[in-house]
């Protein structure tokens, strides 16, 4: 696979996201694969933002810590992430020579070109656009393609705007580029367009397909409260619930969203919230609730750097234990990860059928770096896992609470005669009245534990790539999983074989299937996205047998492969 | 033949105390749903936490005794989710004032098509008499406000008007047949219908029992917020009758029709 890693930085309205993003789709356009990453300051306006992207000739589901190029439209707070564009020696940069790069920043291949100068020589201001043309050039493109991404991407504006962007466009485009630029640019090959009969290409953010995913699934009411990094899976879903015949509701604060989430789903309707930390800590009373009530809510937790308001941009894996243990009483539900960005569409749908098939909460994690990162996949099948209302059609008396052997007891939904109860967030009997009783509360806490302790999951549970078999076996959950994977890969290629286990299904854990299959690993690393382990501890907790090793690491910067294979080399040679 | 109010209850027997007012207010939401021959099972009752939030599993309906405070934002989603059913929050002043404050704001405003029955007695009963947002500034009998809450009394009514809802009214515990009467009103009104219900406690304030003395009926129904709000500050707080009525537009505005506009999938194509 030959791939390449190209940052494009600028201050906030320079562009550097929408050229990066317009790059990406060209590039996926004519064949390609490649997934682009956002960085963002907190500021609103005149924040710095980088978009950082791997473009290559294979699908691409990581970005290396080392960049080949890195076009920075200007250099104003630059130095505020450059620790996640770091600069090395072989990295060329480009800028536009207007201003200097901030001390500490000395780039050993700096070029200069006259950005704003063909800008203005073509009668416009768009100088990302100049950028965006030359690198189209460079990797083969045709200005055409890039000229219809740029007027459908501008479709708001006025043409005099339009026009402006692309004669900016074709002016970088026809520049002749400088040497080194065009011959970096030409290591990656012109891809070849994609065959009939190959799986459909998408390009989407992890987000998109939590979103795609539970509306699929069934989910047609969703209620919720903006907050970084969720807001933008929110806002798709505002823009395509109508198409499903749903009800989005920008509720007052969380506490609100997820009572709300509540209410729908006692109706029958299969319903969702998305949010970060910070929400779901608000929403923990009411989770709490969705399972003493025994109501279907799915609760999209994606992580960001914490606690309080931490790094709210930025992605880390630090909420494991608020999704795990972040409710008063005893309260099993359901935690599930997300292990990659397509896989965002196959997790959300199955937290969906889980949540109604079960008549509880379902947590899905996912973190800022799935959610927030566009990537080429192969379109998600739409034979997803279904919500499964399971309305009570059985004999009298009709018991809501009724102690079955599963532990699932009959729904009655509002508007079905003869089956009218109260859900209680009391503990109740059977019959749903309020009962304090040790008895009752004895065999709800039972019931309500055995619903999912007794549920057999399948094979979902998680994805091994690789074989444990006298192997080291690295144990990761949600964007660790492509970085372990590429560490793996890495490790395949000096000879060592290594196993991966993402974790899909975190809670009920499935300890029986982990112990048999970890028993005959070597090693057992977990890698995770925070500072205080909390999934090494989790899996100690419940096997306690197994010998578990940790790297965890916090964010904002991603944990990066060689972290991975530098964990295992070392320790192994003690 | 026509069901009676008593056809109306569940049979489980309120834990409250003789003499509580809250047992006029299930009463009266009894009669008001014969009245308005509403069929039970297509009715749900969701409350919050107190002595007033039990009512729920009183009423022969479906119902929902969710946590404090947050009894809105459930019938809220229970109503757009599933608007072919009879959505009735209920709960006490504490619950709806306090901890649920913003969540009462807010429905005001939103209006969905909700009707929202307060019983206020300014105190938390069920955590054994502690002052509540209406309680009068002067009440030394809260346990935690020895001195006085010093701080101004709650204002249900004029808040909600304040807020944007179109339907307010305020009803008396000892008056079970005037409160009906405003809760068929409520029931029939298109939107957020609030009833701010005078519901005595009379075990941690039972000099409310005085509270016959004190009400009185309103002059007329202000259709416009102006007069409503003229008429709501010049009231002592024991008005009796419709104080404001004035629908709009209710939330959501439109249902949309599934597989209408773009399939959300072909935008992903490359
Ligand atoms: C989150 C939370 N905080 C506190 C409580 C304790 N609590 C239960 S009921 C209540 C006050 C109820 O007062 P009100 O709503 O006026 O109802 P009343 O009992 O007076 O009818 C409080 C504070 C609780 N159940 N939940
Ligand atoms: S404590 Fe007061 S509010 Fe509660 S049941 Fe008794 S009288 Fe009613
Ligand atoms: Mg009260």
């Amino acid at each position: 696979m030959t791939t390449l890693t190209l940052a494009i930085s600028g201050s906030g309205g320079a562009g550097a996201i929408s050229t990066g993003e317009l790059l990406l789709r060209l590039f996926a356009e004519v064949g390609g694969y490649g997934m682009l990453k956002k960085t963002f300051s907190p500021q609103i306006r005149g924040g710095e933002s980088a978009a950082i992207l791997r473009l290559g000739d294979a699908p691409v589901s990581t970005i290396p810590a080392t960049i080949d190029l890195l076009v920075a439209l200007d250099w104003q707070n630059f130095a505020r992430f450059a620790d996640e564009v770091p600069i090395s020696a072989s990295t060329l940069v480009l800028h536009t020579g207007t201003d200097v790069p901030p001390p500490g920043v000395t780039p050993d291949n700096l070029l200069t070109v006259d950005a704003p100068g063909i800008a203005a020589a073509a009668d416009s201001g768009w100088l990302n656009m100049v950028f965006f043309g030359m690198l189209a050039s460079g990797l083969g493109c045709t200005c055409a393609a890039a000229e219809t991404l740029l007027r459908a991407r501008l479709e708001k504006h006025d043409d005099a705007v339009l026009d402006a962007a692309c004669r900016a466009l074709q002016a970088g485009f026809a520049q002749a580029l400088p040497d080194p630029l065009r011959e970096l640019l030409a290591t990656l090959p012109v891809p070849a367009a994609t065959a009939p009969g190959q799986p459909q290409r998408w390009l989407a953010s992890g987000n998109q397909m939590a979103a795609l995913g539970a509306l699929e699934a069934g989910v047609r009411f969703v209620a919720a409260y903006p907050i970084t990094p969720a807001s933008d899976l929110l806002e798709w879903l505002a823009h395509h619930i109508d198409h499903y015949g749903g009800h989005l509701v920008q509720a007052e604060d969380e506490l609100a969203a997820i009572n709300m989430v509540i209410g729908a789903g006692f109706g029958g309707v299969p319903a969702m919230t998305a949010t970060s930390g910070p929400g779901m800590a608000l929403m923990s009373e009411a989770m709490g609730l969705a399972v003493a009530s025994e109501t279907a809510a799915v609760v999209v937790d994606v992580m960001r750097g914490g606690p309080s308001t931490g790094i709210p941009t930025k992605s880390e894996q630090s909420d494991l234990n608020l999704a795990l243990y972040g409710m008063h009483g005893d309260a099993p539900h359901i935690v599930l990860a997300a292990q990659s960005i397509a896989d965002c569409h196959f997790t959300a749908a199955w937290a969906v059928h889980l949540a109604t098939r079960l008549q509880t909460l379902v947590i899905v994690l996912s973190d800022q770096s799935l959610g927030q990162s566009i990537q080429v996949i192969d379109a998600p099948g739409s034979d997803c896992p279904r919500a499964a209302v399971n309305s009570s059609q059985e004999a009298e008396p009709y018991l809501r609470y009724r102690d079955t052997d599963s532990g699932v007891s009959p729904l009655a939904l509002p508007g079905e005669p003869g089956h009218m109860y109260t859900a209680d967030g009391l503990e109740h009997g059977e019959n749903a009245i309020p009962s304090p009783r040790a008895r009752d509360h004895r065999m709800q806490l039972d019931k309500r534990w055995r619903k999912l302790a007794d549920w057999d999951f399948g094979g979902h549970w998680a994805e091994l790539v690789g074989q444990v078999d006298q192997r080291p076996v690295i144990l990761c959950m949600g964007s660790v999983t492509a970085t372990a994977l590429e560490a793996q890969a890495a490790m395949a290629a000096a000879g060592r074989e290594v196993a991966v286990l993402s974790l899909r299904l975190l809670a009920p854990l499935p300890t029986k299937q982990l112990a048999t299959l970890l028993a005959s690993g070597t090693r057992l690393l977990v890698v995770e996205h925070n500072h205080g382990a909390q999934l090494w501890h989790y899996l100690r907790s419940l096997l306690p047998q197994l010998a578990f090793e940790s790297l965890a690491l916090p964010g904002p910067a991603a944990i990066q492969p060689r972290d991975i294979y530098t964990a295992l080399e070392a320790a192994n040679a003690t | 033949m026509p069901l009676k109010a008593r056809d109306y209850k569940s049979g489980i027997k309120p834990i409250w105390c003789p003499g509580c007012g809250h047992y006029s207010v299930l009463n009266a939401i009894t009669k008001a749903m014969a009245a308005r021959e509403v069929a039970s099972h297509n009715t749900a009752i969701v409350s919050g936490i107190g002595c007033s939030s039990r009512l729920p599993a009183y009423v022969s309906s479906y119902g929902f005794h969710g946590v404090h405070g947050r009894a809105l934002p459930l019938a809220a989603g229970l109503k757009v989710a599933r608007p072919d059913l009879e959505v009735v929050a209920v709960g006490g002043d504490g619950d709806g004032f306090s901890i649920g404050g913003n969540h009462f704001l807010h429905a005001c405003r939103r209006n969905v098509n909700i009707v929202y029955i307060a019983m206020d007695n300014e105190v938390y009963g069920m955590t054994k008499g502690q002052a509540s947002p209406t309680s009068p500034e002067s009440w030394l009998d809260g346990k935690l406000t020895p001195h006085g809450t010093e701080m101004r009394a709650f204002q249900p009514c004029a808040i909600a008007l304040a807020s944007g809802a179109g339907f307010i009214a305020r009803g008396y515990s000892g008056d079970p047949n005037g409160l009906a009467q405003l809760i068929f009103e409520a029931m029939a009104f298109p939107g957020f219908a609030f009833i701010h219900v005078l519901s005595q406690c009379v075990t941690f304030v039972p000099e409310q029992t005085a509270w016959k003395q004190r009400v009185h009926p309103v002059e007329g129904t202000p259709a416009t917020a102006a007069e409503a709000a003229a008429l709501i500050h010049a009231d002592d707080g024991f008005g009796k009758g419709i104080l404001y009525r004035n629908p709009r537009p209710v939330w959501p505005r439109m249902h949309p029709q599934a597989g209408g506009g773009e399939d959300p999938r072909a935008g992903f194509a490359l």
